[in-house]
């Protein structure tokens, strides 16, 4: 037994050298992606900011009302926004919702064609699922650690890592949806004389758009959840507050910022959650 | 030319085909190929021709190969060994061997197919359905959508055309198929037990739609389906499949009257065979008729006689010596209004159900005249004798006398009424 404590395998060495050959070799790079998703994430904040805060909020409502035609729903919304203004989170509030914006638009860009992919292709699949099984099992913190030293302190370290969390929702979701359409389905699209893009997009897509809708609410809250995760890294937003009244026990901070979080989250939620699914049901 | 032309066709799933056919020409069953770790066989060695303008139905149970070869005709399943020949115009294009751009310009514009389960896109309006194929074919939204308006209104749908297919009933949704496949205005159409997930009534109603529309619009059909009864109502031609092969391909009273074998017996013995036996294949033979002097002896229990002249014409006809009348029936003539106690002659063409109303109304045999001379008649014994399934029995029984089986007929007709 003292033979294998003695000679450890030095996994954790080995990963530190790839890390380090990496921030040697490719440090142009990463500092080129760090550099633009944090001028992108920064100038949309400050577009957001730009505008009083009531358009925002108009701008919010106006989107449940279209997508849901509920007047509870637009209520809660506008509520929760101005209680969110109240309590002074609202910079926050934007710095937030954009990471979370920016997050799901990458994991959405990335993760449905990966999806298609892997659907159309089963070895990918059994390939990728591992993958996307550690992705989502391994604690945030592991890959904290690495993203921080390769794109440094500041937003995009904590939009990685947010991605890296979420993105298995949606490639898992659209490759459930398109495996699952009916096989009858795909057979009426090829005896009409479908091509294989017009099979993937008029019938493969839209059959399997309820669960690909579904994989898109999933990847916002997973984001969202990554929130406070980022902040530890530098990312602005409402994590902050919640990690300054940690390290303070402020009580009272921590409460407020807590539940500005949640009325984000529900209002996300509310909103992003899938409208044809009440007609299905 | 026939529409479609198939010869030797092979269809085996997966992809060990050369070593399963090697099996198949071994002579090895298609359980044995698959114990054996090869493929599962579809069909084996079929052929099959269509005519133009004709209803095909293979018929078969499930797992006989019916489905597996229709959709070899338009590529949906893979042509292993054999040939496979649709028309398109003036050629004929071998579905196994051609590329992919020939393959869809047939199924585009030449092969359209109806689904069992409908196969209807549930994200989209009835009209946007109907307008599937079309857009497949590239046409434009407007123009699609009219068209697909004018095929609704032939199914009797069009004022359902926004809704979902969901909100249909099973019936319509088929009907909504069928507008589809009419929609590609292909010469060609397959159809994949289309009426089997439908209640029996509704199932009925569509056959009967479908064969007016086929007279109006001369498709090529080929129809599978595993109800005997359904194909003998609206095929041209039937070919019963058992374990991947076509074991008999012939016309509707072919079948019924000389099935190949048991298997094949055995599902023309739970048919219905009033909509499907002739006059001629129940007749008895005039020659086979007692005569008595110079007159045909009918039914010797009232000594009903028919006398007729040098040429087979039939010229009176008496009862115990009184004469009775004489009638000649045309098809599509109601049959309720005929003179009671007069006997009727009719074609030998005539369908058993009509044959029956006749004997039923008139009290009397029929007489089946060809060329205007008596070839045979239909009395109650040839009724019978059919309705007991007894017309295809392969060793032939020997068929009461005349006298006997009248005499019972009369009186079971006589307690009937």
């Amino acid at each position: 037994m003292n033979w294998i404590t003695e000679h450890k395998i030095p996994l954790g060495s080995w990963m530190e050298a790839f890390v380090d050959w990496l921030t040697f070799n490719a440090a142009g790079f990463f500092d080129a992606i760090s550099i633009s998703l944090e001028w992108v994430i920064l100038s949309v904040v400050e577009i957001f900011q730009w505008f009083p805060p009531y358009v925002p909020m108009i701008m919010t409502a106006a989107l449940a009302w279209a997508l849901h035609r509920s007047i509870p729903l637009v209520i809660f919304v506008v509520v929760a926004l101005l209680l969110i203004l109240n309590l002074g989170y609202w910079q926050e509030m934007l710095e937030t919702f954009v990471l979370v914006l920016t997050a799901t638009t990458l994991s959405v860009i990335m993760g449905i064609p990966i999806g298609i992919l892997a659907a159309h292709n089963p070895r990918l699949y059994t390939f990728l699922r591992p993958i996307l099984d550690m992705m989502q099992t391994i604690p945030t913190f592991v890959y904290l650690i690495p993203t921080l030293v390769l794109f440094g302190l500041g937003v995009v370290p904590g939009l990685i890592s947010t991605i890296i969390f979420a993105i298995a929702a949606p490639i898992r979701l659209t490759y459930l949806g398109i495996s699952k359409v009916p096989e009858s389905l795909i057979e009426a699209g090829k005896a009409f004389g479908a091509t294989p893009s017009k099979l993937l997009f008029k019938v493969e897509l839209p059959a399997a758009m309820p669960s690909i809708m579904a994989g898109i609410t999933q990847c916002i809250m997973l984001s969202l959840s990554m929130v406070v995760i980022a902040a530890l890294v530098g990312a602005d937003g409402l994590g902050k507050p919640v990690i300054r009244a940690l390290n303070t026990v402020n009580i009272s901070q921590g409460f407020e910022a807590g539940l500005a979080i949640v009325l984000v989250a529900i209002i996300l939620d509310r909103i992003f959650k899938n409208p044809g699914s009440k007609e299905e049901s | 030319m026939s529409a479609i032309s198939i010869r030797n066709l092979d269809v085996v799933f997966g992809d060990k085909v050369d070593a399963s056919l090697k099996l198949l020409d071994q002579g090895k069953t298609r359980q044995e190929i698959i114990d054996l770790g090869c493929n599962v066989v579809g069909v084996h060695n079929a052929s099959i021709e269509v005519a133009e303008g004709e209803i095909c139905v293979l018929m078969g149970l499930s797992g006989s190969g019916k489905s597996s070869l229709l959709r070899a005709v338009n590529g949906l399943n893979p042509i292993s060994r054999g040939e496979l020949l649709v028309q398109d115009g003036e050629q004929m294009v071998d579905i196994g061997s051609c590329d992919e751009t020939t393959l869809r310009h047939m199924r585009t514009r030449r092969i359209s197919m109806v689904f069992q389960n409908f196969a209807l896109m549930p994200w989209l309006t009835v009209l946007d359905n109907v307008a599937f194929g079309l857009e497949m074919q590239g046409m434009g939204k407007q123009e699609r959508r009219a068209k697909a308006m004018e095929k609704l209104e032939m199914v009797g749908l069009d004022e359902w055309s926004s809704k979902y297919a969901h909100e249909l009933s099973g019936g319509m949704q088929q009907r909504v198929g069928l507008a589809r496949a009419f929609a590609m205005d292909s010469d060609i159409l397959l159809m994949d037990e289309p009426f089997s997930a439908l209640d029996p009534l509704i199932r009925s109603q569509l056959q009967d739609e479908l064969i007016e529309l086929q007279q109006r619009l001369n498709k090529t059909i080929l129809f599978v389906s595993h109800d005997l009864d359904e194909a003998l109502k609206i095929g041209t031609n039937i070919a019963i499949m058992e374990s991947a092969r076509i074991i008999q391909h012939g016309r509707p009273e072919d079948i019924v009257l000389n099935p190949i074998n048991d298997y094949v017996e055995q599902f023309v013995a739970h048919t219905n065979p009033l909509n499907v036996l002739k006059g001629r294949s129940l007749m008895t033979e005039t020659s086979k008729l007692e005569r008595l002097e110079d007159m045909l002896v009918l039914n010797r229990n009232d000594n009903t006689c028919v006398s007729t002249n040098s040429a087979g014409q039939v010229v009176s006809a008496s009862r115990q010596g009184k004469p009775i009348a004489l009638y000649q029936w045309q098809e599509g003539e109601s049959i309720d209004r005929l003179p009671e106690d007069t006997l009727v002659m009719a074609t030998p063409d005539i369908s058993m159900r009509q044959a029956i109303e006749i004997r039923y109304r008139t009290g009397q045999p029929v007489l089946l005249n060809e060329k205007e001379s008596l070839i045979g008649i239909l009395s109650d014994n040839n009724f019978y004798h059919a309705l007991l399934g007894k017309h295809f029995t392969s060793t032939e029984t020997s068929i009461p006398s005349q006298a006997t089986l009248a005499d019972d007929a009369e009186r079971l007709t006589n307690s009937s009424i």
